[in-house]
């Protein structure tokens, strides 16, 4: 059921700039050489963006910011394979100072704080450790915010702010025991190699709970999809957190300190919250909920081959197919519906990944009545969650995972 | 800028690797040198465009800001004051009102 990636023309800017003269050099690093646009189908309205090759490493991507870069992976690109290719991973980041020059020699990873001896590791070191391996979604918390009713201020996302790769690099516990976790840590607190423009803003830090930071799943990657890291994806280390949100995935991951109290740095503690509600829903404009750090992603599923308005012929066979996550556990079933949720079937699986993994679903339908019809897909997790028909709604816009509805035409 | 890639193989002899040496990958890690898009493209015009081009733009791009949906002032006036408190930006006290203008004449809800 797997397709081979479909090639791609390659976009890369230093190509491009081989092609044009010295002169067109400012022009060309504007996003504005960027060839075409896409209308997102936010409720608002159709929001227009540029379609941008401008980035090193990357391929055509969706341009949400160009600095610090917020580049949406184009849906279409999730119908070509579960995995998601590294030149058309998304990309964020959170301030705008992100080194374009990592020496692979020179760098090195500091392990310190509430342990028995601070490790100052070489690339080398970690590649001489023993090697893991782990497919897993990497989901922005707020990937599909464009669609949040009312809506709320931050990156507008389509569903593109996700992405699904074969991480490959060493365990953290192996790297935390290397340094000898002392009696009374609490949290492990993770830092790249980005900086703020202000020297007095918050460094984006995040803090894993000790025994997360130790699960044996926890990962530090030095390859994605078999390949380095692009820069943009945090060259030459990266924190994975499988079945959590992105935001704990610190990208150019340089300092891993040891904690014996909590972080009650801004990053950990105030950012990235959402209401202590289920499913983090509130109702807009409500007040005196509690709020707490977002953790854990939830089941979602895609349609990825049929797009809204496309029109089919009276009952004549049709193939839908797509992805399907569990969120922090695996995929247990996807279900199918032609008729708007009245009926549903349970979809084929693909290939199993692992529980992590996006996991492709298709089937066969037929639609027997002319006029609009609204195709729609559910996942349930291997833990039991089933997405729900109602969209939640909290003040950041994180954590969308309803029921997704395609509208097709029959006649 | 010249642009030399050092490739430096990072790829550990089995000797040094002595857990799952047979597991270990050849991947080599090569250095990076890359530029990225300036994102420095001002403001359009409209009321306060001075000040929002004078205190905004020494973070961030204005190109997110303007694909924003509207918003009611006062939503761009909390948007305003978190930048100031949570992200330390520096932005003029006498020029918050100025750039919650703009937003509210570019980016308000009619």
């Amino acid at each position: 059921m797997e397709k081979v990636l479909l090639p791609r023309p390659p976009v890369s800017r230093r190509q491009i700039l081989g092609r044009v003269g010295a002169a067109s050099l400012a022009l060309v690093a504007a996003p504005a050489m960027a060839d075409t646009t896409v209308d997102l189908p936010f409720v608002g309205g159709q929001a227009k963006r540029l379609v941008t090759g401008a980035f090193p490493q990357k391929g055509a991507l969706i341009l949400q910011r160009t600095r610090p870069p917020l580049l949406e992976t184009p849906f279409d690109v999730f119908d070509h394979s579960v995995f998601t290719p590294n030149d058309q991973f998304f990309v964020r980041w959170h301030w705008a100072i992100i080194p374009t020059e990592v020496d692979v020699a020179s760098f090195r990873l500091t392990v310190r704080g509430h342990v028995n001896q601070t490790l100052t590791l070489s690339l080398n070191d970690i590649l001489a450790l023993p090697q893991a391996e782990l497919v897993a979604v990497n989901q922005c918390s707020g990937n599909s915010r464009g669609y949040f009713q009312p809506p709320v201020p931050g990156a507008q996302w389509s569903n593109g702010a996700m992405g699904n790769a074969r991480w490959t690099g060493v365990l953290l516990k192996d790297v935390l025991d290397r340094a000898g976790v002392k009696a009374g840590a609490i949290q492990v607190r993770f830092s790249g190699m980005d900086e703020p423009v202000v020297p007095d803003a918050p460094d984006y830090m995040k803090s894993l709970a000790i025994d997360h930071a130790r699960d044996g799943e926890v990962m530090i990657a030095y390859a994605m999809n078999g390949q380095q890291l692009p820069l943009l994806n945090g060259f030459p280390l990266r924190l994975i957190v499988p079945g959590w949100y992105s935001t704990y995935w610190v990208k150019m991951l340089s300092d891993i300190e040891v904690l014996d109290q909590l972080d009650t740095q801004f990053w950990t503690k105030t950012a990235y919250t959402i209401p202590d509600t289920p499913g983090g829903n509130v109702r807009p404009g409500e007040t005196g909920f509690n709020l707490v750090p977002i953790s854990r992603m939830l089941p979602r599923s895609f349609i990825t081959n049929i797009k809204e308005g496309d029109a089919f012929e009276i009952g004549t066979s049709a193939v839908a197919r797509g992805i399907a996550f569990g969120g922090d556990a695996g995929v247990s079933r996807v279900d199918f519906s032609s008729d708007g949720g009245t009926d549903w079937r349970e979809a084929e699986l693909g290939t199993d990944h692992g529980k992590y993994s996006f996991r492709q679903w298709q089937i066969r339908f037929t639609l027997p009545a002319r006029g609009k019809q609204v195709l729609m897909v559910r996942c349930t997790s291997s833990s039991g969650e089933v997405q729900g028909d109602t969209p939640i709604w909290n003040p950041s816009g994180f954590m969308r995972n309803v029921i997704e509805r395609t509208a097709v035409v029959v006649a | 800028m010249v642009r030399v890639p050092l490739t430096i193989a990072c790829a550990m002899s089995v000797a040094l690797a002595p857990f799952g040496a047979q597991t270990q990958s050849r991947l080599s890690l090569e250095s990076v040198n890359v530029d990225l898009p300036p994102g420095d493209d001002l403001f359009p015009d409209g009321p306060g465009v001075d000040a929002i081009n004078n205190n905004c733009l020494a973070c961030h791009s204005a190109d997110m800001v303007l694909s924003q949906p509207p918003f009611p002032r006062a939503q761009w006036d909390a948007v305003a004051h978190k930048m100031l408190t949570a992200y330390k930006a520096p932005i003029d006290p006498k020029d918050v009102n100025a750039i919650v203008d703009y937003l509210a004449s570019v980016k308000g809800v009619k």
